[in-house]
């Protein structure tokens, strides 16, 4: 069974846009799309630890602002050349309202 | 004895579940009550009578005859009041009780009427029925209407409005109209073609109060403070489920009233069809699915079985000349895929969404031709591996026509400015290549395009390809990036000759293959737009660098430096004492005096900042935009305060620069500096704009630069006061501004366009350069550090702390 946490309203995030969610081990980056799409990521490139909530979103992928390696926000995967992969949780927009899946807040701490 | 059916609501549903039990021959005594004072008609079929195309007695669906002739009871313009579940009986309004055997429910919506001030006026009314109509058909010509929403309906009743002369606003909450089944691009599109009909369409406005004069209706008023007078006010914002009834009856409801898939209510006797139900957590706003509930309401009252099923709805706006579709779920999501395809010649924009090989959404605008075909193929699940490539094109094209990147060029009018400098217009070069110039260089002469700055260069040749077909093949010239074909000086001439003023119309008017850009069209565009449309663009910040979303340089371990100016290199005790005070109390590990005569405090952790600018700004000091693709530092020396060699006060000029540039935003970076007179201590010889004060006056110099280049300035003019110097310098960035590709410094442009090109315009257009820089700059010549401590401090902090939320 999913468990969702209500995180936040979607309109927190602007379009296009993130912000970043602190959990005992480490920070999540949520991500909003172009069209009201969220996806919670690692807020860590797998490159140099860049903070991705800080970079430009465009279509479904998030380019890190320290070096430019461009990320998927569906699989978490380096896309292009680039080698390397951030964990990906469960995220949805629930009436207006962002959820993110109990259980992944308990797999990072049981990590 | 026969059994007694009562029907609440002639609507939609209702109506096609009556047909079914008639033509079927149901043995049921049917008595229709209807709260309108007429029977049942399609109302999707209100905007065509609104705007004229059809009167009102072409959308009744069934007469007196049909009644009669089925032998059904009818009751109009009467509502029911109560329902008595036990005695199987209800109420009418007029005092009436009438039992029944089976009771169904199909009551509609009520329109939503946001609760304003002022929103029980005269003259204030929703769009659902014909007495709506009847009110807007009545307002005539010369006369002014707003109408809130710009959704289906919104659009539909302002569309049939403006066709009767009436002066319509639509006031629109969202960033683009339609945002439920529209993605920006078509929203975009959708909006160019009302504005074509006359209508102002105003996005992300939000309304504050309904003002009025003698109880009727006198103005909106946004909350921005602008008021928009109108005669009548038509709110069309959304519909909720007409539950009210249902409720007091004792059945369960939530957002609609419950019914099971064979459209039974809790009370087994009940049924609820239409626009008043809920099925699976689902409400409705479209006619297809009531339809199909009405079939499942009429065989279960039949006895038959039968199963109501949800399925996949498409979209269409009833506006003549608005072609549009929208069907599916076109949101990203993980493991789509997009597909776009972009027409600017013909306006068209289709976009599918493809997830395992289906098409699970399509986006269409223009040319909806083939929308049935593609949402049969999102309704049947196609597998459609085979035909991908060419899919886009439709069923016609399965052996597949090439996108033409020439497209755009093609669709501009004659009188498209393609030559600024020259004012050549797109007809004198086709006339000239009609006249046998078949080259850039025989363009060049007979008309000078492209003979000036040369940045029209692209465009130039686009039109000798599309004029010349074959006959001309156009030089490789990179382009701006993987979304387009264009290159950056074909996008901005783009910009200004068609008056594109957003990001989704350049995408669409400039053939962009991806739906949102990427990092490197993104921030460009976001430069070109604000620098050409200081009023009409809002900068997006979601399209800049996170330096400038952030307003502070982020550093490699995700901490930030913090640069506040100091005007010209000058700084004060109390200024410094309030720099070292934020420096301890922020931890701040590194502070720096910078190559730029200032002080950098390094590491400032990204929730600080609001804090430590809010610190900062309180001792009166200001961002120093040290992250900025726009004006960076002023350096100056110490001049004739204190020099023994000054010829001029380059210090004061040095702060009077800064304080009237600041804020700008330019292709790059730009760096001032000002020496005192020719040893040049402020080495103002390598910066991007230099003065190198003299006995007689200042020189300009321009095109410095001693970064990964190393570049000396090289001589605009010389003038003889300061007031003409400030005024050559506004008017030198304004023309980098207007002219340069993104991320070229002043020396790179100058290598393009040739400093005499650059001379002969600053010294014919000083003054009108530096009335539109001084445009600008009423906007942007502010302190962002202040703006964003007072209006988004709370974008700064994390999102939400889950910390305990585990420790539990
Ligand atoms: C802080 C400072 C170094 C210092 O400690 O002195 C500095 C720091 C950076 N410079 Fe610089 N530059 C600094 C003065 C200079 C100077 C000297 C000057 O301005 O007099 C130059 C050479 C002059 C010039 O610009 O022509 C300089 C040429 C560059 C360049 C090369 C530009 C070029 O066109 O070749 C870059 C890279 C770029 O902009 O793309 C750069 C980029 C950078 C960045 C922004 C790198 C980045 O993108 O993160 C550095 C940010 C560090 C940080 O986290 O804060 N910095 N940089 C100086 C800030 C000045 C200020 O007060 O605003
Ligand atoms: C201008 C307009 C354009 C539209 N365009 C489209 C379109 O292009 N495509 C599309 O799919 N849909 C469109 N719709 C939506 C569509 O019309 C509705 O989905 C549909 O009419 C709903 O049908 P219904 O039978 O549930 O309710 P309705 O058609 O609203 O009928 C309900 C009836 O019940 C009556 N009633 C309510 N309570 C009582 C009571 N207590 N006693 C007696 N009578 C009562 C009401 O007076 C009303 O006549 C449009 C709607 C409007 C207003
Ligand atoms: S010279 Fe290089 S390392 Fe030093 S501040 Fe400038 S960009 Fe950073
Ligand atoms: S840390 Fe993300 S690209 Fe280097």
């Amino acid at each position: 069974m999913t468990d969702w946490i209500d995180i936040a309203p979607l309109e927190d995030i602007p379009p296009r846009g993130a912000r970043m969610i602190k959990t005992p081990l480490g920070c999540v980056a949520v991500f909003r799309t172009a069209d009201d799409q969220v996806f919670a990521l690692d807020n860590a490139c797998p490159h140099k630890a860049g903070p991705l909530a800080e970079g430009i979103v465009h279509g479904t992928s998030v380019t890190c602002p320290l070096h430019n390696w461009v990320i998927s926000l569906e699989t978490g995967e380096a896309q292009g050349a680039d080698e390397g992969r951030v964990a990906t949780y469960p995220a949805r927009v629930d009436g207006g309202r962002i959820l993110l899946d109990r259980t992944f807040l308990q797999a990072r701490s049981a990590a | 004895m026969t059994k007694k059916l009562i029907v609440i609501g002639a609507g939609m549903a209702t109506g096609r579940m009556l047909e079914t039990l008639v033509e079927a021959g149901a043995e049921y005594d049917i008595t229709l009550i209807n709260g309108e004072p007429r029977g049942n008609y399609n109302r999707i079929m209100l905007s065509p009578v609104l705007s004229g195309e059809k009167t009102y007695a072409e959308i009744i669906t069934h007469d007196d005859a049909w009644y009669t002739e089925a032998n059904i009871t009818t009751r109009f313009g009467c509502f029911v009041d109560t329902v008595d579940r036990d005695a199987k009986t209800v109420k009418l309004h007029n005092g009436e009780v009438l039992p029944y055997d089976k009771l169904v429910f199909g009551t509609g919506s009520n329109p939503f009427m946001i609760p304003l001030p002022g929103h029980d006026l005269d003259g204030v009314i929703a769009y659902r029925d014909l007495e709506d109509t009847q009110r807007m058909m009545d307002l005539g010509p010369d006369h002014k209407c707003v109408v809130i929403g710009g959704g289906l309906l919104g659009l539909e009743a302002a569309a049939g409005m403006a066709a009767r002369g009436v002066d319509v606003t639509v006031v629109h909450i969202m960033g683009h109209l339609m945002e439920r089944q529209l993605d920006e691009a078509a929203g975009y599109l959708l909006r160019r073609a009302l504005l074509d009909k006359g209508i102002t369409v105003k996005c992300s406005a939000n309304s504050s109060e309904i003002l009025g004069e003698d109880g009727h209706v006198r103005a909106l008023l946004l909350d921005d403070g602008t008021e928009l007078p109108c005669d009548l006010l038509v709110m069309a914002v959304g519909i909720r489920p007409n539950v009210k009834l249902a409720q007091d009856a004792g059945l369960a409801v939530g957002k609609g009233i419950h019914v099971d898939d064979q459209m039974l209510t809790s009370d087994a006797n009940i049924l609820a069809v239409g626009e008043c139900v809920e099925h699976d957590g689902a409400i409705f706003g479209l006619v297809a699915p009531l339809y199909d509930q009405a079939k499942v309401a009429a065989q279960t009252l039949m006895e038959q079985p039968a199963i109501f099923v949800q399925k996949e709805l498409s979209t269409k706006l009833k506006v003549t000349g608005c072609d549009l579709f929208s069907a599916g779920d076109f949101a990203d999501g993980e493991g789509r895929e997009d597909i776009v395809f972009r027409d600017p010649a013909r306006g068209v924009y289709r976009r599918l969404v493809i997830m395992d090989n289906m098409v699970i959404g399509a986006v269409m605008y223009g040319d909806t031709a083939d929308s049935n075909w593609f949402f049969g193929l999102i309704r049947d699940k196609t597998d459609i591996s085979d035909m991908r490539d060419t899919l886009i094109f439709g069923p016609a094209y399965q052996g597949g026509t090439p996108l033409d990147p020439l497209a755009a060029v093609a669709a501009l009018p004659r009188d498209a400015e393609i030559c600024g400098c020259n004012g050549i217009c797109k007809g004198q070069i086709e006339d000239a290549i009609a006249a046998g110039a078949s080259d850039l260089g025989a363009i060049k002469a007979t008309t000078k395009a492209s003979a000036s700055c040369g940045t029209c260069t692209g465009l130039v040749e686009q039109v000798l390809a599309v004029t010349l077909g074959d006959d001309f093949i156009i030089p490789a010239a990179a382009s701006m990036c993987g979304c387009t074909d264009m290159t950056h000086e074909d996008v901005r001439r783009m910009i200004k000759s068609q008056r594109l003023t957003s990001m989704p119309a350049v995408w669409q008017e400039c053939g962009w293959k991806t739906p949102d850009g990427c990092p490197s069209c993104r921030p460009a565009l976001n430069f070109y737009l604000l620098a050409d449309w200081p009023l009409e663009y809002q900068d997006d910040p979601q399209s800049r660098f996170i330096n400038e979303r952030k307003h502070a340089n982020i550093q490699k371990d995700g901490t930030y430096s913090v640069v506040p100016r100091m005007w010209g290199g000058i700084t004060t005790p109390s200024e410094l004492r309030a720099i070292a005070d934020a420096a301890d109390k922020y931890m701040v590990p590194t502070v720096k005096v910078t190559g730029g005569q200032r002080i950098d405090l390094l590491g400032v952790k990204g929730e600080d900042l609001p804090a430590i600018w809010s610190d900062l700004n309180a001792a009166g000091m200001v961002s120093g935009y040290a992250y900025s693709k726009g004006l960076r530092t002023v350096k100056t020396c110490v001049g004739t305060d204190h020099c023994r060699f000054g010829t001029q006060d380059s210090t004061g000029l040095g702060i009077k620069l800064e304080k009237t540039l600041h804020g700008a935003w330019t292709p790059h970076k730009l760096k001032l500096g000002v020496s005192g007179c020719p040893r040049n201590c402020a080495e103002a010889t390598c910066k991007d704009i230099g003065i190198v004060c003299v006995d007689s006056g200042y020189q300009i110099s321009i095109g410095g630069a001693a970064g990964m280049d190393v570049k000396e300035t090289e001589l605009l003019c010389q003038v003889p006061t300061e007031e003409d110097a400030i005024l050559v310098i506004k008017a030198i960035t304004q023309l980098y501004r207007e002219n340069a590709k993104y991320l070229d410094r002043i020396y790179k442009w100058m290598a393009k366009v040739g400093l005499d090109w650059i001379k002969d315009r600053v010294a014919a257009e000083r003054d009108a350069l530096v009335e539109r820089f001084e445009l600008s700059q009423t906007i942007y010549r502010h302190d962002p550090w202040a703006d964003h401590v007072q209006k988004q401090a709370d974008r700064y902090q994390p999102l939400a702390n889950l910390s305990l939320e585990a420790a539990e």
